[in-house]
């Protein structure tokens, strides 16, 4: 059985409902992460939010980066932090306060500069914009190891000097003994 | 009608204000890492965008947008690991209650 190219009765196509499930899921999940009470809820909304966005990526025709999105930041960075919570969770459970006294600041700052990138966005005329089209793996692949090479290295060496600061930062610091007092 | 590039980038500024938010309001310092991360992946979007509608840009940006991620991993271990070393410090992951590095 084959669908047919435009959905029944609302006259979109297929693409369209696509981006407007994901796109809603996308913006509640995100506002799931930032108003949630429990931070370890937060941190398991966060795994579902990068699942949307491998799958916009996927939409854009780009399954490369979609592909490096699910091993990143679902795999790596998620579990990363869900670590971090549970290290840093406190007895009493989650804080009383979620939000700092000065939040309705934030909320104001936080619509402004929505509506300022929504102007700038409707505003602008991008004149270099083309017909939409997918991006081979190939033509990436030639990209990171031709041109960007160097930058490709680059990120290399930062990555492994992340990881060695990283646990620096994080080991115990087991320095002389303090003398007793 | 939703597969033009100012549908995505408006997702994505309204992703980067919900990240924003969550940076400016939130107490815990995970959390704060948490909307930074929302934020990157607001870039990443406009920029996958960009490579999807605009040719010259077409495997340009998505090896920027590879190198955006790679990036935020990096952040992302020496923020956390930042935090859990002040957290073994203080006893409190809450931003609000460190008011003595300001001192």
């Amino acid at each position: 059985m084959t669908l047919p190219t435009t959905i029944p009765l609302l006259g979109w196509s297929w693409n369209d409902l696509l981006f407007l499930v994901l796109g809603s899921v996308l913006i509640g999940t995100a506002l799931m992460v930032v108003l949630g009470r429990n931070i370890i809820r937060s941190g398991l909304w966060l795994i579902f939010c990068f699942a949307t966005l491998a799958g916009l990526y996927a939409l854009l025709g780009n399954p490369l980066v979609a592909a490096a999105q699910v091993l990143v930041y679902m795999g790596a960075i998620a579990v990363l932090i869900l670590f971090a919570i549970m290290l840093t969770q406190t007895k009493g459970g989650p804080a009383a306060l979620v939000f700092h006294h000065q939040a309705w600041a934030a909320a104001i700052a936080a619509v402004v500069l929505g509506g300022l990138l929504a102007i700038v966005v409707s505003v602008s005329g991008w004149p270099l914009v083309g017909p939409f089209m997918a991006t081979s793996t190939n033509l990436v692949a030639e990209l990171i190891f031709g041109d960007y090479l160097l930058a490709f290295e680059i990120v290399g060496v930062l990555l492994l000097a992340a990881v060695i600061g990283g646990v620096y930062l994080a080991k115990r610091d087991d320095g002389p003994p303090e003398p007793e007092a | 009608m939703s597969q033009t590039l100012e549908a995505y980038l408006a997702l994505s500024a309204i992703l980067f204000a919900v990240g924003t938010f969550g940076f400016l309001a939130r107490r815990n310092a995970i959390a704060m890492l948490m909307s930074i991360e929302l934020m990157l992946n607001a870039v990443n979007l406009s920029i996958v965008a960009f490579g999807a509608f605009i040719p010259s840009l077409n495997g340009d940006a998505a090896v920027i947008a590879l190198m955006v991620m790679a990036v935020a991993a990096a952040e992302a271990t020496v923020g956390l690991a930042i935090v859990i070393a002040i957290y073994r410090n203080r006893r409190t992951p809450l931003v609000d209650e460190y008011h003595q590095m300001s001192e």
